[in-house]
């Protein structure tokens, strides 16, 4: 059998792709011809070309590998003809060809619309390569630009002509952006941001006359208003390209395109059309996905297997490349009778989203969002799949995406939902694939199972259902840092330990590839201090912001002052000085909910100064901004409370006293309660020591926070010494293999044996490293000094809180307004 | 106010540059980190990417929660491509081009930097 292809498009490439995989070239012979110079290429990230002018990133395949699979590719070559009594077809070169299936697969053209002037130089349309070589050429002569059409691809097409440098217009006949797929409100909003973005809109603009001497110099509104501009990029829908109906006889659909039933056949026997030239249904799509699946219909109707059909497409969209976040899916409009619209507005941070029910309130009919699409896969799955709604639907649009973790909303996907909509991949081709392939990374299973390869946005969910199915296989997922170190935390801190290396950048010279990242520079920074406790300013720049500047940043720019107050306990004295300090510098003073009081508002040149006068009075660094130690919470305790059984306020000064400074994989966190009525909370602590009538209990893993959790027993009644002894082993153990930015109860709740191995370990020495723990830990504390103090005392590292480099003063954008008698910052974003 | 700000920062290529200006001495940056450079209302942030000996600038503004601050973000690469990330919220942008390395955050203006007898320079347009 011979297949004759008429058009090298995305959609005729992937009929090519498929037909391999179904038939081979003994079977079916191919031929595809193509009036395009090169062979296809991805039309949906077209405007990329702008940033390089490179084709060969945007090929879908190179002209090799149609050799490989057999293919004959003819391109440059238009077909003008057919011939359906001899089925053959004639090309402008004058070559015929014959055919047992011909597939139609001619996309479409930009449509124009017929205003006077259009043909002026200077005006262009988007939709091949050429006609971005054609623009770049016009574009590098002049300073202004329209797009006429506020819909997807005209916005696509206004960033791109920005990014040209260009003072660019966006020109809509409604009056609203993107019509089809936002309301008034989203609308309204998207406007906002694009303006935002140096691009202006001009909404219900009406062009009459392109007017200019040749050459395009300004356009003419029906309403009489004018624009000045000296290039205009058409952008206002496409027009099936059917040229070759009439002559074959073949039936158009009503909108042009040639007409097709599901099986993707035209009217006449042995011609298929795919992609954009097919009108189903008196629809054209105007998407690859819809496409990819004809392309798969019309090859089973060809090779005999006739199983697939087609039955309409989806078509939902999320703005691409332009920098804000556009989705609209289902019913984005609600024109389903009774429908119910649910929708939250924030004008402040410019985020929208509205989600259209069904009458019952039970299934999800489309939505839109502008400003975060974060909810946008999860959403789209619920409505395409019509999975039943949680009883709250309002929850699924209230939380910021920052909260979610869509890895649940994976898990609770049937296995039937696609996934990826571009390529039409269901979650358990998925699973399927990376099971049977034995899959191990993100890029296997996008080279495999081509999911994620298209617009990219279901990248993320491809990711979780990657870690899910490993995990359900019994797979350890080896946790590595990162792209720069091959290796898990614990691997990590052992190289540190065994290699001798401090600095950073030696020890990714050595054991790692690449110049690091905002994940493993903290990460190895932390193991580096855990291992040697040296200064962490003396390599500030591997630190967070907060370790960097030895204090909490805040919104604005501003930073945070903690001097430590071990146990909660203070002098009137201190408390002066602390008030004078505050009011000497502005700062707004709160007591914390660790039993301190946090100064905040701190500008960053005058936080050594600030420094200064408290360790001048006599306090230390508090670490509220490392991961590290940071409170022992204690309660009032035998001194004075009625029921108090030991003194709990000295022991917590004492614990705090031990373990201030030491830095740990995530902030620790401890207390102290004098009887087991807890007024010190210890329980929610990573470590809590509560008294007992003949000693103490020491409890660890516990956790406040996002995910509160209980500590657990490690050891009951013991005296204060052994306490401390299981207290520097437990921490030294976590310290040593949890990963990084893991609390204590997360690294409890992922250890194999739990709270009983944990036992083993700390108490039992089931392993024999007790001593080596203790030693190691004594190691660390005995090199303690107070970071602000050195900083204080030290000319050169004082230097480093500055903000410019060329002047003196500060940074003019902070900006505080007041409240309740203090400062706070000013909301200006 | 803000958006008279944002609006501010253009990228400046090495062709377009008028004028040259002295920010500081080399040494006066941190290794592999950053500082603030005020010239005519704009805040440019200053890199010093010791690691790859190569300088870099952009605008200060972060463009996800327009705060002040990319001077002070940490440095590193994705591949070849050198990037900041930004100390609010890690958003990451590339340092040679401003491109936001995340989906729907805005890219950065950059601008050309030069070393001369160890004094860093900055091109502007204006
Ligand atoms: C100031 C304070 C709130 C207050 O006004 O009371 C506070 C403020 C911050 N907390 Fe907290 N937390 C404060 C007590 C708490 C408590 C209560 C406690 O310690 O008893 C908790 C729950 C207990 C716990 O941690 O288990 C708490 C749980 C958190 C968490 C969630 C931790 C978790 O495991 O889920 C974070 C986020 C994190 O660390 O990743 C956090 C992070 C933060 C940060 C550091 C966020 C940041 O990086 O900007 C805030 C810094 C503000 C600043 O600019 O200084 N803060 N935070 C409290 C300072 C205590 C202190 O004296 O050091
Ligand atoms: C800038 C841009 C951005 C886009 N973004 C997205 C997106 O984000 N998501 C999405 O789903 N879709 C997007 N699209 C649409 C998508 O590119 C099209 O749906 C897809 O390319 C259609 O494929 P096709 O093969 O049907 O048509 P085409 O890709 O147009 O291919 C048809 C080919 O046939 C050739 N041809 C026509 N007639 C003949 C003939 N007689 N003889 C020989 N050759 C002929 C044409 O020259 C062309 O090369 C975008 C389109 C553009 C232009
Ligand atoms: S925990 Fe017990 S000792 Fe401490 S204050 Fe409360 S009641 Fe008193
Ligand atoms: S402000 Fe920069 S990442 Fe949020």
């Amino acid at each position: 059998m011979k297949i004759v292809v008429v058009g090298n498009g995305m959609v005729g490439y992937k009929f090519c792709e498929k037909i391999r995989q179904k038939a081979s070239a003994e079977k079916v012979e191919v031929i595809v011809y193509g009036d395009e110079i090169i062979p296809a290429y991805d039309r949906v990230h077209l405007s990329e070309y702008f940033e390089n002018q490179k084709v060969d990133g945007l090929l879908m395949a190179t002209k090799e590998w149609y050799q490989t699979q057999d293919i004959t590719l003819k391109t440059g070559e238009l077909v003008t003809s057919i011939n359906t009594e001899e089925k053959s077809i004639k090309t402008h070169k004058g070559n015929v060809e014959s055919y047992d299936a011909l597939v139609l697969a001619t996309g479409s053209a930009a449509l124009v619309p017929k205003i006077k002037g259009v043909e002026k130089k200077g005006v262009f349309v988007y939709r091949k390569i050429e006609d971005l070589d054609q623009i770049i050429q016009f574009g590098k002569g002049i300073k202004r630009a329209a797009v006429l059409g506020g819909g997807l691809l005209g916005l696509e097409a206004a960033k791109a002509l920005m990014d040209m440098n260009l003072e660019t217009q966006v020109i809509e006949f409604a009056d609203k952006l993107m019509p089809r797929q936002l309301d008034q409100i989203g609308s309204d909003l998207l406007k906002h941001k694009i303006e935002s973005l140096k691009i202006e809109v001009l909404l219900g603009k009406n062009t009459q006359t392109i007017q200019g001497n040749g050459k395009l110099s300004k356009l003419e509104f029906s309403d009489g208003t004018e624009l000045e501009t000296e290039m205009l990029v058409i952008s206002c829908g496409i027009i099936p390209r059917d040229e070759l109906a009439e002559n074959a006889g073949i039936t158009k659909g009503p909108r042009g395109g040639y007409q097709v039933n599901e099986k993707m056949e035209t009217n006449i026997e042995g011609i298929y059309a795919i992609g954009e030239a097919a009108s189903y249904n008196q629809m054209t799509y105007g998407l690859v996905a819809p496409g990819y699946e004809m392309a798969e219909v019309a090859i089973d109707q060809i090779i005999g297997r006739k199983e697939l059909l087609f039955k309409g497409a989806d078509m939902s969209t999320k703005l691409k490349l332009i920098g804000v976040e556009v989705g609209s899916f289902g019913d984005a409009l609600g024109s389903t009778e009774n429908c119910l619209p649910i929708s939250i507005i924030d004008q402040n941070l410019g985020i929208y989203k509205k989600i259209n029910l069904s009458a019952d309130g039970k299934k999800l009919l489309g939505g839109i969002l502008v400003g975060d699409t974060g909810d946008y896969n999860i959403l789209h799955q619920f409505a395409l799949n019509g999975i039943t709604l949680p009883p709250n639907p309002e929850d699924l649009i209230l939380s910021s995406k920052e909260e979610k973790s869509t890895l649940n909303g994976v898990a609770a996907l049937p296995s039937s939902s696609q996934i990826c909509s571009c390529e039409n991949i269901s979650k358990g081709a998925i699973e399927e694939a990376i099971k049977s392939n034995n899959l191990e990374n993100l890029a296997q299973v996008k080279s495999c199972t081509k999911a994620g390869t298209g617009c990219g946005a279901c990248t993320p969910m491809v990711g979780d259902i990657l870690s899910e199915t490993l995990q359900s296989m019994g797979k350890v997922v080896r946790k590595i840092l990162c792209e720069h170190f091959d290796y898990t935390r614990q691997e990590l801190f052992d190289l540190v330990k065994v290699s001798g290396i401090t600095s950073y950048d030696e020890f990714l010279s050595e054991y790692g590839k690449g110049d690091g990242c905002e994940i493993c520079k903290p990460a190895v920074a932390s193991i580096l201090s855990s291992v040697y406790n040296d200064l962490i300013i003396k390599q500030d720049t591997i630190q967070d912001t907060n370790d960097r500047f030895l204090a909490n940043i805040q919104k604005g720019g501003s930073y945070s002052v903690v001097p430590r107050i071990p146990g909660g306990e203070i002098t009137p004295e201190k408390l002066i000085v602390i008030g004078e300090v505050a009011k000497d510098y502005h700062l707004y003073t709160k007591i914390t909910g660790g039993q301190r009081i946090d100064l905040f508002g701190a500008r960053i040149e005058d936080l050594p100064d600030i420094w200064e006068r408290l360790i001048n009075a006599g306090f230390e660094s508090g670490h509220a901004y490392g991961k590290s130690l940071r409170t022992v919470k204690s309660c009032v305790g035998s001194t004075w409370c009625r029921y108090g059984l030991h003194d709990s306020v000295s022991f917590a000064i004492e614990v705090e006293d031990r373990y201030k400074g030491l830095r740990s994989p995530h902030k620790l966190k401890g207390g102290v309660s004098g009887c087991r009525r807890e007024c010190a909370e210890a329980q929610s602590k990573d470590f809590g020591i509560i008294a007992t009538e003949i000693g103490w209990n020491l409890y660890v893993g516990g956790n406040g926070g996002a995910n509160p959790v209980h500590a657990q027993l490690l050891a009951g009644d013991i005296d204060s010494e052994t306490l401390i002894k299981y207290l520097d082993r437990f921490l030294m153990f976590y310290i040593k293999t949890a990963e990084p930015l893991n609390r204590t109860s997360v690294w409890l709740s992922k250890m194999e044996g739990g709270i009983e191995y944990l036992k083993s370990v700390i108490v039992e020495d089931s392993l024999k490293i007790g001593e080596q723990l203790e030693q190691e830990m004594q190691q660390l504390l005995e090199v303690y000094q107070c970071e602000w103090k050195a900083v204080v005392n030290d000319p050169e590292l004082r230097k480093k809180f500055t903000h410019f480099s060329n002047r003196l003063v500060g940074d003019p954008a902070l900006k505080f307004n007041e409240m309740r008698g203090q400062k706070v910052p000013a909301n200006w974003g | 106010m803000i958006k008279e700000i944002i609006t501010k920062y253009e990228t400046v290529i090495p062709e377009q540059v008028k004028v040259w200006e002295k920010v500081a001495h080399v040494n006066d940056f941190p290794l592999n980190g950053g500082l603030a450079f005020y010239y005519k209302g704009l805040q440019v942030a200053v890199f010093n990417f010791t690691r790859r000996n190569e300088w870099y600038a952009t605008q200060n503004l972060c463009p996800h929660k327009k705060q002040m601050i990319l001077s002070r973000g940490m440095i590193g690469s994705n591949g070849e491509e050198p990037k900041v990330a930004c100390p609010f919220h890690k958003k990451t942008f590339s340092l040679k081009n401003g491109k936001s390395l995340n989906d729907g955050v805005c890219d950065l203006a950059t601008y050309p930097v030069k070393i001369e007898a160890n004094e860093v320079f900055i091109g502007f347009n204006e």
